[in-house]
């Protein structure tokens, strides 16, 4: 179950929480509970995985070079392909979509070489049409949204 | 509160060895314990004022979004997302990027470049919803708002997450 407390607590932090001293204390403040009621709240929150973490969200373009990119693979063949494109490190995200493209995936790198290395790489080993498709600009990026509470929230 | 000048759109930041230490320390999450930067400090033997200073600083370059409880979409319901792409003209790119990137269900708006003759688009926004008609309503209202600049549009539905990790640095 997500709490009231829960509920407001990630309306109100997902975008961002105090970075002071003692945060759980002020944030506690804010919602009128104690900081160990808050920690034990965001620790549930944790141990359920209604929340990934309580913690630092990373722009992988500005902290090296990172792209998009895509394969068209036979369907046959995707979890082979997958799994080998998963197997780079640098790989952070990596979704089956229903689409000729059908594997799409985040790849980040240290720097432009090394990640022009990896892409080279990945289009080599399996030989499929690949697109590479880099962010030129970002209008909104992952700044959280409005959450609307349903009842399977859970 | 920062030791540097406030950076422009050109700056481009190095991370410094502090930096990266921290980044592995903090990538699963912050401690939850009542002064969590004083635990950092300790672990990484500097102040706890250092790494809030460090944290501001990477805040202000744009390497670090923000410090937040980041919830898991999937787990409150929110089960369905669509990779929606757009071929809307050039010279309207960033007006309307900007407007897409406004609407409260998408999360993600970013410009592309793109890939003839396979790949016509050149304007994503990631949309959630609590089922597929959610999002198709979604995206009926992106096209509205788009109007005549909607040249073509497609929708990807992930059917499979592979692999998700936040940014991973090796250790050194």
């Amino acid at each position: 179950m997500v709490t009231s407390l829960a509920r407001r607590l990630l309306d109100r932090y997902q975008k961002g929480l105090p970075v002071c001293s003692r945060p759980y204390a002020v944030m506690a403040a804010e919602l009128g509970v104690t900081e160990s009621e808050l920690l034990d709240c965001l620790l549930h929150l944790q141990q359920d995985r209604v929340i990934t973490r309580v913690g630092p969200v990373f722009d992988h373009h500005k902290a090296g070079a990172s792209t998009l990119a895509a394969l068209a693979v036979p369907p046959e063949r995707l979890k082979a392909i997958a799994d080998y494109v998963s197997h780079f490190d640098g790989v952070n995200h990596n979704y089956a979509r229903e689409h000729d493209f059908n594997l799409w995936f985040v790849v980040t790198a240290g720097d432009q070489d090394a990640l022009q290395n990896t892409l080279k790489r990945i289009e080599t080993e399996t030989q499929m049409p690949m697109l590479v498709l880099p962010m030129e600009k970002g209008y909104h990026i992952d700044l959280g949204f409005k959450l609307a509470w349903s009842e399977d929230a859970r | 509160m920062l030791d540097c000048a406030l950076p422009s759109e050109a700056d481009s930041y190095q991370l410094t060895r502090m930096d990266r230490k921290l980044i592995q320390l903090t990538q699963e999450g912050l401690p939850l314990v009542s002064r969590p930067f004083h635990q950092l400090a300790d672990q990484l033997g500097v102040t706890a004022s250092e790494v809030q200073a460090r944290f501001a600083r990477m805040q202000a370059f744009g390497v670090l979004r923000r410090i937040a409880a980041v919830p898991n979409h999937y787990r409150l319901g929110y089960k369905a997302n669509g990779m929606t792409v757009w071929d809307v003209p050039d010279d309207r790119v960033a007006e309307l990027g900007q407007r897409i990137g406004a609407l409260d269900f998408v999360s993600h708006c970013y410009e592309r470049p793109r890939h003839l003759p396979d790949w016509r688009y050149n304007l994503f926004a990631m949309v959630h919803g609590h089922s597929r008609d959610d999002v198709k309503d979604h995206i009926a209202e992106i096209a509205e708002l788009l109007g005549s600049a909607n040249r073509a549009s497609d929708v990807l539905y992930s059917t499979r997450i592979l692999k998700k990790t936040g940014l991973r640095l090796k250790g050194d």
